[in-house]
């Protein structure tokens, strides 16, 4: 593994992306970078730049007004990365399924490689979700 | 002089959920505003109609993840008015402990937030740190950190002991002793939080009556209105008076949440000790058959539901008016005339909720 590859999976960076969930998997995930939890002791940082992120944090279901919000971003960012979606609907569409205005899961939209159900997500399975996305970017998918 | 268009959102790493607003400046200054919303619209009020009305609870607390009991609280509270149903007075005690537990947590969120919109990192971090203490009461009394699901039409669903009383009663003095020493006199004393929200995005108390603004909003602005004032659930016993500021600011808005967080403090303590015994739920049977408006104060402002049965397990219609929705205006009259670099804070000064917002 070059030094590249072995300092992109020991500090990832994510970008987090609210896709139309109730709010509940974003404040857990604000809460997985705060004292108790603190993942930046690890080196994630969260960042407000596509251009800058190797992982994708989504939340909710994809619908009609942002799918191409999440298309967009999903493009910009640079390979390799992965996509962890946190949360039953954006895992399927979940409680939301039968809204006249939703996609469905996230996967309708973009590859997703690793799902965090749970509603809301707790914010140790969202850790869990992003270790496994780790290991995917440590073998470069 | 030119005039640019700067798109703020709605991907933004100062919200954590999409918003996009179409600012218009000159130079630094904003001129005009257009707020653009929709992107997480999911069509719930429709979807209500299409699951049976007991169902709907859990559709209605996902309207947001925040205030997700208050959205149930309402719902069950529409339903038992419609249906003439009497609920214990145990569980509207217990529907209080929650209500007042959601909106320490919601403002506790908002005020870590407006810290990290002007850059004051450690106190969005010491203020988390005190919020999860409320979570864990949470999770104690309900079996979840922020979707409490307690709510059922009738009552609720789970009963807090002597026990747990206890433990609650002990967390709450540790959480305050928390604030008291690190949130409370950074609050008060800050020169930089001054310097950020004093004076900034100032809404008049004409403006915000003119502009229906709700909640802490038009409580900043010095008007008293809370719907807690309407004494639902179990407010008349416990007796409550709202918190007002006037100088109608950002920083006014600030001290409305912070002293609410106290406030809700001591209203849980006192729902604790006053509760009676008894059950917790009534049994219903049948069907909503009429229509009925039901209001309760979130932890921004009004909500109110409306809903029309027609003597069928489906809801004929339910219609969902949210606070952040009404707060639109008035932000729209804050904005004109601050620099680009405040717009955060101003934004952030309303508490805004997109998924309430656009449901």
């Amino acid at each position: 593994m070059n030094w590249i590859a072995r300092s992109r999976a020991k500090s990832p960076w994510l970008l987090h992306y609210d896709c139309g969930s109730c709010n509940g998997c974003d404040i857990e995930i604000l809460a997985c970078l705060t004292p108790l939890y603190d993942i930046e002791r690890f080196g994630i940082v969260n960042m407000g730049n596509p251009k800058h992120a190797d992982i994708l944090l989504v939340t909710g279901p994809a619908n009609h007004p942002n799918y191409r919000v999440l298309k967009n971003l999903y493009e910009q960012m640079p390979e390799p990365k992965v996509v962890v979606v946190v949360g039953s609907c954006g895992c399927t569409g979940g409680v939301f399924h039968n809204c006249p205005n939703i996609l469905g899961g996230i996967d309708k939209v973009i590859p997703v490689d690793v799902y965090v159900p749970g509603c809301a997500a707790k914010p140790e399975a969202i850790i869990d979700g992003v270790v496994l996305a780790l290991e995917k970017l440590k073998n470069g998918k | 002089m030119a005039r640019t268009v700067i798109p703020f959102g709605p991907q933004h790493p100062v919200f954590p959920e999409p918003i996009q607003l179409k600012l218009e400046c000159e130079d630094e200054r904003i001129v005009g505003v257009v707020p653009v919303i929709g992107y997480i619209s999911r069509g719930i009020e429709k979807a209500a109609e299409l699951n049976p009305f007991r169902n709907n609870i859990f559709l209605c607390e996902r309207v947001c993840g925040i205030c997700s009991f208050m959205h149930a609280l309402c719902y069950c509270q529409g339903i038992e008015d419609m249906m003439k149903v009497e609920v214990p007075s145990r569980a509207r005690f217990l529907r209080v402990f929650w209500a007042e537990l959601s909106r320490m947590h919601s403002h506790l969120l908002w005020l870590g937030l407006l810290a990290d919109s002007f850059g004051f990192e450690s106190l969005f971090m010491q203020v988390w740190r005190a919020r999860e203490i409320i979570l864990d009461i949470s999770e104690m009394t309900s079996g979840h950190r922020i979707i409490q699901s307690t709510n059922v039409i009738g009552g609720v669903r789970r009963d807090i002991d002597e026990e747990m009383a206890q433990k609650v009663e002990e967390m709450l003095a540790q959480f305050k002793e928390l604030a008291d020493r690190s949130i409370l006199p950074t609050i008060l004393n800050d020169p930089t939080i001054k310097e950020r929200t004093v004076g900034k995005g100032i809404l008049t108390k004409e403006q915000a009556e003119l502009l229906a603004a709700v909640g802490p909003t038009l409580r900043g602005s010095g008007v008293a209105s809370d719907m807690r004032m309407t004494e639902y659930a179990a407010y008349k016993e416990i007796g409550f008076e709202p918190i007002v500021e006037t100088a109608g600011d950002s920083y006014a808005r600030t001290l409305v949440r912070v002293k609410e967080i106290y406030q809700s403090l001591d209203i849980i303590l006192k729902a604790l000790s006053m509760m009676p015994e008894g059950d917790i739920a009534v049994r219903v049977t049948g069907r909503p058959e009429g229509e009925v408006v039901s209001r309760v104060e979130q932890p921004r402002g009004e909500l109110i539901y409306y809903v029309k049965g027609n003597g069928t397990a489906n809801l004929e219609r339910l219609k969902i008016g949210t606070p952040t929705f009404a707060n639109i205006p008035s932000l729209l009259v804050m904005l004109p005339g601050c620099e680009l670099a405040d717009v955060p804070v101003i934004t952030l000064s309303i508490d805004p909720c997109i998924a309430c917002c656009e449901r």
